[in-house]
């Protein structure tokens, strides 16, 4: 294996994107889904740290980094709030059983 | 191989590892335990990128803020008096073939593009150059991102409120 350079992190973010993707479209329980998404996000984050130490962003890569890591987290937040709504109107939280609007 | 090159290759194999784990496993318990050591592999990651206020940042949301409201959210959403929760899978195959392919075209992008490096010089410490950059460069994203928060806290504890009207 050569030198640890910038394509050994790219690699591994998109080993975590591709596991990521893979959790949202196989899992039927929606907080399963939501960690699904949570790799991808931290998978995109390694990516705009690895260009801030090995391409020319400098610090602004790790600031958008840190902007993105306050999004997930105001995303998690309203994200499980619903689904604890659905919780409380369907009894299970499978996304392939709530197919209805309203009852 | 220096120690750098075993350090990453450590952390690098917590996180993947964890992180099949996590999409894997039928039992919600531990996909939910599981990425707690994924995250802890990417502070892990942080830490050998130079980004040391990032990695601090990430534990302290992440597993100190996310893991716990997912934690929450499967309590929560799953009758936990059964023996063991287990959770179904549909669509295996396809998924598979499918991000196999995805994974394939974006990790052959990745290492055959000729990336233009020139490396930055990055302070050792990037707790002064985040904050200096906040409050100057990027201030205004730094106060809608206050008003951001400002409203999930109050949409997400009213979209959760039981109502007993």
């Amino acid at each position: 294996m050569a030198q640890v350079g910038l394509t050994h992190f790219l690699v591994v973010s998109s080993i975590l994107f591709s596991l990521g993707i893979y959790g949202i479209i196989t899992r039927k329980n929606a907080v399963m889904v939501l960690m699904g998404i949570e790799l991808i996000l931290n998978s995109a984050n390694i990516n705009f740290v690895a260009f801030s130490k090995y391409g020319n962003l400098g610090i602004n890569g790790q600031i958008v980094a840190l902007f993105v890591i306050v999004l997930a987290a105001a995303e998690a937040a309203i994200a499980l709030a619903i689904v604890l709504n659905i919780y409380k109107t369907y009894a299970n939280v499978n996304v392939d059983e709530i197919d209805h609007l309203k009852d | 191989m220096t120690l750098y090159d075993i350090i990453f290759y450590l952390f690098a194999v917590i996180t993947i590892a964890s992180a099949f784990v996590v999409v894997t496993t039928r039992n919600v318990i531990y996909s939910g335990f599981t990425l707690l050591f994924t995250f802890f592999g990417v502070a892990g990651i942080y830490v050998l990128l130079g980004a040391d206020f990032l990695a601090i940042v990430q534990i302290m949301v992440y597993v100190g803020g996310i893991l716990i409201l997912i934690l929450f959210g499967v309590m929560l959403t799953n009758k936990i008096t059964d023996v063991d929760i287990r959770t179904g899978t549909i669509h295996l195959l396809p998924a598979a073939i499918g991000v196999g392919i995805l994974f394939g075209a974006l990790t052959s992008v990745m290492v055959w593009t000729d990336w233009k490096t020139e490396p930055v010089e990055l302070p050792i410490t990037t707790t002064y150059a985040i904050g200096k950059e906040l409050l100057t460069n990027y201030v205004l994203i730094f106060e809608l991102l206050g008003i951001l928060l400002l409203v999930v806290l109050i949409g997400a504890a009213s979209i959760a409120r039981s109502d007993k009207e």
